[in-house]
């Protein structure tokens, strides 16, 4: 009986110590994560408006969905679930999201491939294949926009040396274009960190399942297919999962790159033109929201799905 | 040790005779374009030397929509960092509530300044802003090649199509295989709404929103106006004017490869520099008209100094203000940034004649200039020029015809505007 209650006062000092530890960390958390976000879910509640915020009035669901009877039994839907521009935004992300995350996937992993053999100069090849992931987003956006421009840029003039097109094309501007160029840009700059990332896969596999592999003569395709891959997987799930993340608020890239249309406008880029350029701070808010919970919610069901995978492979 | 003691009592005199001045640091805010910055760190040199206090640069990006939004934030978080703001023309009336009234503080001289430029500063009575220089765009033309292949000076839209197409043509026949024949700002951004509200009004078409608040934008004249600029896309314009603002422009044609230009009289200045290409070569005359009997438009633009109302020092920053817009300093912007001045005097300058004479010959420009709406749609302007750009933008580059576009510009502009502005 002593002892239980002595097991029991020592585990009880050891919670409270373990959150004693843990309460600065979960303050600053609380602080810097927590208010703004419930800041933000509130304002997309009310009228708010930048300079006024004191002043925000309790309206409801008004910035999501309205309707206005216009009173000839005729009327309208307004708000954000009934704006067009909103739902291109909300296209425009996933598309540019599923395209480039696929691509810095496949190329990232060929390039992890290659990385894991050994050469010489390795270390050097590793650390310069990181360069585009090192250089600030705004600095390559703007770096890339002048390579792309259509009179001066350094991408026109070597197509056409090439003879591959006639004309320069303007990357950026042309509607049919834009997306594309943006897609270039951000694959070019965050493959290395997809690269890094499976590399890192690679290196915790055995060496020795490849050596039983060559003793049984398996080919070199099958090995990959049957061995590698499944073993790499998780790190490459990882990988897939950290860039969408990063891809579904993507902002930078397209505001230094493309003019400002429905084209290329992302879900980030339509919640600040509504928060700062438009007297809109509410309705920008209630889209911030939304795009959390969009965010929110394809990651957790990218996550549940993709564990029923791994577990069935196993 | 001697030596120590001296410069101990040096400083403590320096020190004191800054307290007793009363020097303060000040810092003053705008987007600079073209040779902007480098004119105003002399002028802000001057004022240091006279007054003792410091004055800083904040420099912001080039687009007026960029800065905009940079401000509102500064001042909705009452930020003291900034004490004088350089404000767009069609700011005054959205952050009005967050400037201190010039009214009474420059009640001796207001009566000097272009009376259209101190109109658009007055919200309700205050004086937001003391206007800084004007901008009235003007159509950039090349004369040596207007010369070669003896063609006139356009006066309609339609003859300035026609001549770019024609010497576009001929120079590239001669091997000049980068020229075009007419560059603007054709971004979505706050420069497309001026460059297309010019060709629409000079078309007959009306404004995007009327001073009295309604809207009439939906028109035939509009839609011919918008469907001649949809011609220029790909044939005498490079197709990348969709995503070209001031400086872009500009580069292509002080690079000598653009026949014609629509660009701010700022880069009168800098194409008749001395490393540049087109030196001597080039002229500015009014914007084309759309038709027989219509008028030229020229879209009213110009910074102008606001002094916040967060400042910590509004009383030296308003003296920087009047320091920076007296008659010295305005005659040496207009002489050297080529922008149009705000006070009446300095457009009968001599030495402004002398060194930049279209300054003189634009104060019928300047005078008679297209304001955008953003008295009559207050708070919404920024959405409205947002809606119009769009609109023509989309024009622009083959998604929808004019007449489709602007009756869903047409629609929106209702949907916004509500029971009132």
């Amino acid at each position: 009986m002593t002892t239980r209650t002595a097991i029991s006062t020592l585990s009880r000092q050891r919670i409270l110590s373990a959150w004693l530890f843990l309460a600065p960390m979960l303050v600053v958390l609380a602080a810097v994560a927590l208010y703004p976000l419930a800041r933000t879910i509130y304002f997309g509640f009310t009228d708010a408006s930048i300079d006024f915020t004191s002043e925000a009035q309790w309206i409801g669901f008004r910035n999501y969905l309205e309707y206005l009877d216009y009173g000839d039994g005729e009327g309208e839907y307004f708000g954000l679930l009934a704006d067009e521009g909103w739902w291109s935004a909300v296209w425009n992300t996933l598309r540019f999201t599923v395209t480039s995350v696929f691509f810095e996937t496949v190329f990232g992993l060929v390039i992890a491939l290659v990385l894991n053999t050994s050469f010489k100069g390795r270390a050097l090849v590793r650390a310069a294949v990181l360069i585009p992931w090192a250089i600030p987003t705004i600095v390559s956006a703007k770096m890339w926009a002048w390579m792309m421009h259509d009179q001066f840029g350094i991408l026109n003039d070597m197509l056409i040396r090439l003879h591959l097109i006639s004309d320069p094309i303007a990357w950026t501007a042309s509607p049919d274009t834009a997306m594309i160029a943006v897609m270039m840009v951000d694959i070019w700059k965050t493959t290395p960190f997809m690269a890094l990332l499976i590399l890192a896969g690679l290196q915790m596999v055995p060496a020795d399942i490849y050596e039983a592999a060559k003793l049984d003569g398996v080919n070199p395709v099958r090995l990959f297919r049957k061995v590698t891959l499944p073993l790499i997987m998780p790190a490459v799930l990882v990988a897939v999962v950290f860039r969408a993340l990063d891809a579904l608020r993507v902002f930078d890239i397209v505001y230094v790159l493309t003019p400002n249309n429905d084209r290329t406008r992302t879900m980030s880029v339509f919640a600040r033109e509504n928060l700062f350029d438009f007297d809109k701070f509410a309705y920008g808010s209630a889209a911030s929201t939304l795009l959390f919970l969009i965010v929110a919610l394809l990651t957790i069901s990218f996550i549940y799905a993709t564990r029923m995978n791994v577990e069935a492979d196993e | 040790m001697k030596h120590i003691g001296k410069f101990t009592a040096a400083l403590a005199a320096a020190t004191m005779l800054s307290l007793s001045a009363g020097a303060t640091d000040l810092a003053i805010v705008h987007g600079a374009i073209g040779k902007d910055n480098e004119v105003l760190r002399k002028e802000l040199d001057r004022f240091e030397e006279q007054t003792g206090h410091k004055v800083e640069i904040v420099s912001m990006p080039e687009s007026t929509t960029d800065q905009f939004s940079q401000y509102k934030l500064w001042l909705a978080a009452k930020s003291t960092d900034i004490d004088v703001y350089r404000i767009d023309v069609i700011g005054a009336a959205q952050i009005a509530d967050h400037f201190v009234d010039l009214k009474e503080a420059y009640a001796d001289i207001i009566d000097d300044y272009v009376p259209a430029a101190v109109e658009s500063q007055m919200v309700d009575g205050k004086l937001v802003a003391l206007p800084m220089f004007l901008g009235a765009p003007a159509l950039y033309y090349r004369k040596d090649l207007l010369d070669k292949y003896g063609e006139e000076v356009p006066a309609t839209w339609q003859e300035m199509t026609a001549t770019a197409q024609k010497i576009m043509d001929a120079e590239r026949e001669a091997g000049n295989g980068d020229m075009w024949g007419f560059v603007f700002q054709g971004a979505a951004y706050e420069g497309l709404t001026c460059n297309a509200q010019e060709w629409i009004a000079s078309f007959g078409g009306g404004r995007i929103v009327e001073a009295d608040g309604s809207i009439g934008i939906n028109n035939d004249k509009a839609a011919e106006a918008l469907d001649l600029a949809k011609s220029w896309i790909g044939t005498i314009a490079p197709e990348g004017v969709l995503n070209y603002k001031e400086e872009d422009a500009r580069g292509v044609f002080q690079s000598g490869n653009a026949v014609f230009m629509r660009n701010w009289n700022y880069a009168y200045a800098l194409a008749a520099g001395d490393d540049s290409p087109v030196k001597g070569k080039f002229a500015v005359t009014t914007l084309p008209v759309g038709a027989e009997g219509e008028k030229s438009a020229a879209t009213l633009g110009g910074w102008h100094l606001g002094v916040s109302k967060y400042s910590e020092h509004p009383e030296e920053a308003i003296e920087l203000v009047r320091f920076l817009n007296n008659y010295d300093n305005q005659k040496e912007r207009a002489i050297e940034t080529s922008r149009p001045p705000t006070l009446n005097a300095v457009y009968a300058d001599a030495d402004v004649a002398a060194e930049q004479e279209f300054i003189p010959l634009w104060k019928p420009v300047v005078d008679n200039a297209l304001p955008r709406p953003s008295a009559a749609t207050k708070r919404k302007y920024n959405e409205v020029s947002s809606e119009f750009w769009t609109a023509v933008h989309n024009t622009l580059s083959g998604d929808g015809s004019a007449k489709q576009n602007l009756a869903k510009l047409e629609a929106k502009l209702k949907r916004l505007k509500g029971n009132s502005w």
